[in-house]
């Protein structure tokens, strides 16, 4: 935690804030909103956030795009690719999710006729 | 009250998150990779030869989980297709397109589908690759099929492209194994020279075999949900 009290404006503040605020802000909507897009978009926010936080952890400031594009670039000035690797399956997944979502919301919509979580009937389990 | 407990279940969440995350010291800070990344980096150009280290990291590291994620995603088409096949209202005839945008989108369409298959052609020497690349031939076609009625997919066709696609990557993996390295998804072409078109051996040719599934795959789940088994309404 000290790390990052000491320097107020630093990548770790970008990190923390955008990440952390799209993950809680997400989960926030998940948990009260009663509209299933809403709880889709809340899902979607909170899978950005996640992103974010994966993706910034391989970054260094300064570095180049780990591409060998030109003979005088090297390792040392590059940034980690094995979070970028993972984040761009992630985003794959996330969107095949989404839609799979939306195609269910669109289903239950013409059932129910209803997009609120309440007052769909036959949920209870 | 709803919202208090998701405000309190919230706090609690972040503060988990807070105390997890905080103490991990991340390169950002340090200048220093983690110790994976730096030996990807160090033996990548002489083991694979890709001049973009994240495609190789992705096709040939982690060239399995890439199968994995290929899968996902046709399971996902799969399910939006079954769920909106035959949709009623969206085969109802959007809105009256206007002359502008019917000529602006046939004068686009090429165009995206060219870059699209840039993208997917250069995904081992620059940002991008089959996944994108795919993305923009189906968004291509997807506004096409928004502002006219005259185009007709051929669903056959698109099946047949997606499955060709799946059966060469996994053909591509299953080669290797004959090969005295005896692994999946082994490297067995020659590398070429380093930064051209033709190098880093098998990658362009999976990565290329992944851009057309992911665009075929998304091409038919948008002409699925516009077309009914026997075509597009005509009134509506």
């Amino acid at each position: 935690m000290h790390n990052i009290l000491a320097n107020l404006v630093s990548v770790e503040w970008i990190i923390y804030i955008a990440s952390f605020g799209l993950i809680l802000t997400g989960l926030f909507i998940v948990f009260t909103d009663k509209n299933l897009i809403k709880i889709i978009i809340g899902l979607d926010m909170a899978e950005t956030g996640v992103n974010i936080l994966i993706v910034a952890a391989g970054y260094i400031k300064g570095n180049t795009a780990p591409i060998f594009s030109k003979a005088s670039l090297t390792p040392a000035q590059m940034t980690d690719p094995v979070p970028q690797a993972l984040v761009l399956t992630s985003i794959v997944i996330g969107f095949g999710v989404t839609a799979l979502a939306l195609a269910l919301v669109v289903r239950l919509y013409q059932k129910t006729g209803s997009l609120d979580v309440s007052k769909i009937r036959g949920l209870k389990w | 009250m709803r919202k208090i407990v998701g405000l309190l279940l919230i706090f609690g969440f972040g503060f988990y998150l807070v105390t997890i995350i905080g103490p991990v010291v991340f390169p950002s800070s340090t200048g220093e990779k983690a110790s994976v990344g730096v030996e990807v980096l160090k033996n990548e150009v002489a083991e694979v030869g890709a001049a973009n280290t994240v495609t190789s990291v992705v096709v040939l590291y982690r060239g399995f989980d890439t199968l994995g994620e290929v899968t996902v995603l046709f399971l996902a088409a799969l399910g939006l297709t079954l769920l909106m096949k035959g949709e009623k209202h969206l085969q109802a005839k959007l809105f009256d397109e206007s002359f502008i945008l019917k000529t602006g989108s046939y004068l686009l369409f090429p165009f995206m589908i060219l870059f699209g298959m840039y993208i997917i052609v250069h995904g081992h020497l620059t940002p991008g690759g089959g996944f994108p690349g795919g993305v923009i031939i189906a968004t291509g076609y997807f506004i096409i099929v928004m502002t006219s009625d005259v185009v007709r997919l051929r669903e056959g066709l698109v099946s047949f492209l997606e499955g060709l696609a799946g059966l060469t990557f996994i053909g591509l993996g299953l080669v290797g194994l004959f090969k005295p390295a005896d692994s999946f998804l082994f490297n067995f072409l020659s590398k070429g020279t380093f930064n051209t078109l033709l190098s880093a051996g098998i990658i362009p040719f999976i990565y290329a075999a992944i851009g057309i599934k992911v665009g075929s795959e998304l091409t038919g789940a948008v002409g699925n949900m516009f077309f009914s088994p026997y075509g597009r309404q005509k009134d509506a």
